[in-house]
């Protein structure tokens, strides 16, 4: 009993701790920076999506980018009423003012991928492993270029330039309002996305840590054992997709929103890909450790950047740092090698060495 | 009449092409019953090496030549360092691998050669010929012949030799091959040495069409990926069926429905992928799986 107090006492210090971190962070850093942990804010919801298809449901996807696409177009459209580069696009009547303007997208975004995820999960139901693997793949691939195509709606492959349109942030784009302060567009974004960040994460850990969590988990550790227990593993597997769609197209808005537009290339084969190595860095089912993984992708481009410039690389190996394709090849080498060598992600790895230096045979199964 | 004639051949190069990296995919499913989604990137970095080698004025079939070697050799050396480790792991552990493979390999062809454009000659004349009255480019004839002759000569290689043999019996029964002393670990290696070469193969002859650039093969590997599943994953014949059929039905597509640009063909592949996993997981030509549950 006691240890468990002191085990949820350390955990709820530690969020509280990482709470006032994210709160007071903008005051320290510039505009560019907050731009940056805006973005880890972004990719820590796409992983709390994937982390409950892949962690928990045990669905691999390599789809969460087009997901996040959906969503992020969503947004675009939305804001916009059509891609502004033609003339605009008369989709909504004059009632809503040429379009529902604004953080009023962010939740239908949600919606519209969880839509997606959904409408994909009905056939993907049948598909396990590598084939569910190869048929999110397809859909990252296609994605974009499918986007790209209803000219008139989406701008092509040009996509929709939010740019130049006040209404985005109410106040125009250098100074915004927010809870009675003025801050710059960055510090804005940066706080709209931690404080969804932090509503689902919260909904996360709600929902994993009770019935529909157990169910998940059930499903993906036999799905025939699930059924004989009572467990529907078709709709558990279709609520996974559709939820974790739901994180991903928030997340793709918020993309939008601090991108100030919506382009195929926006959304790459590479994001959906960079996502699953953030979860595999975190550590495939844990929730806190997400940041980790969020954090791994948003920096190791400039860490490898950086450590060329400190000299913290050998001399043969200094200009190649700022290579374009360099941080692409140690995203590579990482996975490869957490896959051979530490299966459970960084999570793991204190049990794991606690494993190893306690147990008196390591033997490896 | 002459329109439909050229939407054919046009679309049984491609095919020809997909087919071929198609075969690669293939060849490692049945071997390792594992998709190797590295197998488009490995095939551009193969191609870029094969530019690197005209670059520095080797003669051009020498250059092919040497290219397949080294992809051979590269994938031989894949297989022993990456993959072996995780031969008994679940599909799931390997096809992140792969993934980790796409990754660093695209980012490796990236920093060496860079983002930009490349010319890469055609290993065939630019003229075309007239055949019963359809002008059929040498390019086209030429894509459609390597891949028939690769594919007879894997076929007599499969069939006819005793390494064959083994391969076809290590991907059959590992453990009953190893009692009669077949070597199933070097005969997985030489699998994904084989898929290593074909795939430098496609790199080669698509190179000259789409030129050369680091993404050039992810539409392609979709495009095989959905050729593989439409004639079976465990089936080399149904591999090249499918690619062809893959190629002429989307150029076909393409010519006749104006929705269809290529945007959509992408697209096309998906639906294909989706359809072919729900109504016949099989394929055409594969062995339908049977698991004990």
């Amino acid at each position: 009993m006691r240890r468990y107090v002191f085990a949820v006492a350390w955990r709820v210090a530690a969020l509280a701790a990482l709470a006032i971190a994210i709160l007071v962070l903008p005051r320290y850093v510039g505009v560019f920076r907050a731009n940056q942990f805006a973005l880890v804010g972004i990719f820590f919801i796409a992983l709390l999506g994937l982390n409950i298809v892949t962690g928990h449901a045990g669905q691999i996807s390599l789809a969460h980018g087009a997901f996040m696409a959906i969503g992020g177009y969503t947004t675009a459209i939305l804001v916009s009423g059509g891609p502004t580069l033609g003339e605009p696009l008369n989709l909504w009547p004059n009632a809503l003012e040429g379009g529902v303007r604004d953080l009023w997208t962010i939740p239908l975004a949600g919606l519209a991928a969880a839509l997606a995820g959904f409408l994909f999960a009905l056939p993907a139901l049948r598909l396990t492993g590598l084939y569910l693997a190869l048929a999110t793949f397809a859909i990252a691939v296609a994605t974009p270029a499918v986007l790209a195509k209803p000219a008139e709606i989406t701008g092509g492959s040009r996509g929709i330039q939010l740019f130049g349109l006040p209404e985005l942030s109410g106040k125009g784009f250098e100074q915004v309002g927010f809870l009675g302060h003025d801050v710059p567009f960055e510090d804005f974004v940066y706080y709209v996305t931690w404080l969804i960040a932090a509503a689902l994460f919260a909904a996360a850990w709600l929902m994993l840590n009770g019935r529909i969590g157990r169910a998940f988990r059930a499903v993906r550790d036999s799905e025939v054992a699930a059924a004989a227990s009572g467990v529907n593993p078709a709709a558990y597997k279709t609520l996974a997709f559709a939820v974790s769609a739901f994180y991903a197209g928030v997340a793709g808005s918020l993309y939008v929103i601090l991108n100030w537009g919506a382009a195929p290339r926006s959304f790459p084969v590479l994001l959906s890909i960079q996502l699953l190595i953030g979860l595999v860095v975190a550590g495939l089912g844990s929730l806190g450790t997400l940041v980790l993984g969020a954090l791994f992708i948003q920096f190791l481009p400039e860490a490898i950047r950086r450590s060329g410039d400190l000299g913290l690389l050998p001399d043969a190996l200094q200009r190649w740092g700022d290579e374009p394709g360099a941080p692409n090849v140690v995203f590579g080498a990482v996975l490869v090698t957490l896959v051979l060598l530490l299966p459970t992600g960084a999570a793991g790895l204190p049990r794991r060495a606690a494993a190893a230096l306690t147990s008196r045979r390591y033997s490896q199964s | 009449m002459q329109e439909l004639a050229q939407a054919v051949v046009g679309g049984l190069a491609s095919g020809g092409i997909y087919a071929s990296l198609a075969l690669a995919i293939v060849l490692i499913y049945r071997s390792t019953g594992v998709v190797n989604f590295a197998q488009g990137e490995m095939a551009t970095f193969t191609t870029f090496v094969c530019w690197s080698l005209l670059h520095h004025d080797v003669s051009k079939w020498l250059a092919f030549g040497l290219t397949l070697a080294i992809a051979f050799a590269g994938g031989v050396a894949l297989e022993r360092t990456i993959v072996r480790p995780v031969e008994q792991a679940s599909p799931a552990v390997v096809v992140i691998l792969t993934i980790g493979l796409l990754v660093g390999l695209n980012g490796l062809t990236t920093a060496i050669w860079s983002a930009e454009v490349k010319e890469f000659p055609s290993a065939f004349p630019e003229r075309s010929v007239e055949v019963a009255g359809v002008p059929v480019s040498w390019q086209d004839i030429g894509i459609v012949g390597v891949t028939l002759v690769a594919v007879a000569a894997l076929a007599v290689f499969f069939r006819y030799t005793k390494l064959g043999l083994g391969l076809r019996a290590a991907a059959v029964n590992p453990e009953a091959s190893r009692l009669v002393g077949v070597r199933v670990g070097w005969m997985l290696a030489l699998g994904w040495g084989l898929a290593a070469t074909l795939g430098a193969l496609s790199g080669i002859l698509i190179a000259p069409i789409v030129s050369l650039e680091p993404t050039m093969m992810q539409g392609v590997l979709l495009y095989a990926l959905a050729a593989a599943v439409l004639g079976g994953l465990d089936s080399p014949v149904g591999a090249v069926v499918g690619g062809l059929a893959l190629g002429v039905g989307i150029n076909l597509l393409g010519t006749y429905v104006d929705a269809v640009d290529a945007n959509l063909e992408l697209a096309v592949a998906l639906l294909v992928i989706l359809a072919v996993l729900l109504v016949r997981p099989s394929g055409l030509l594969g062995r339908p799986a049977v698991s004990r549950v």
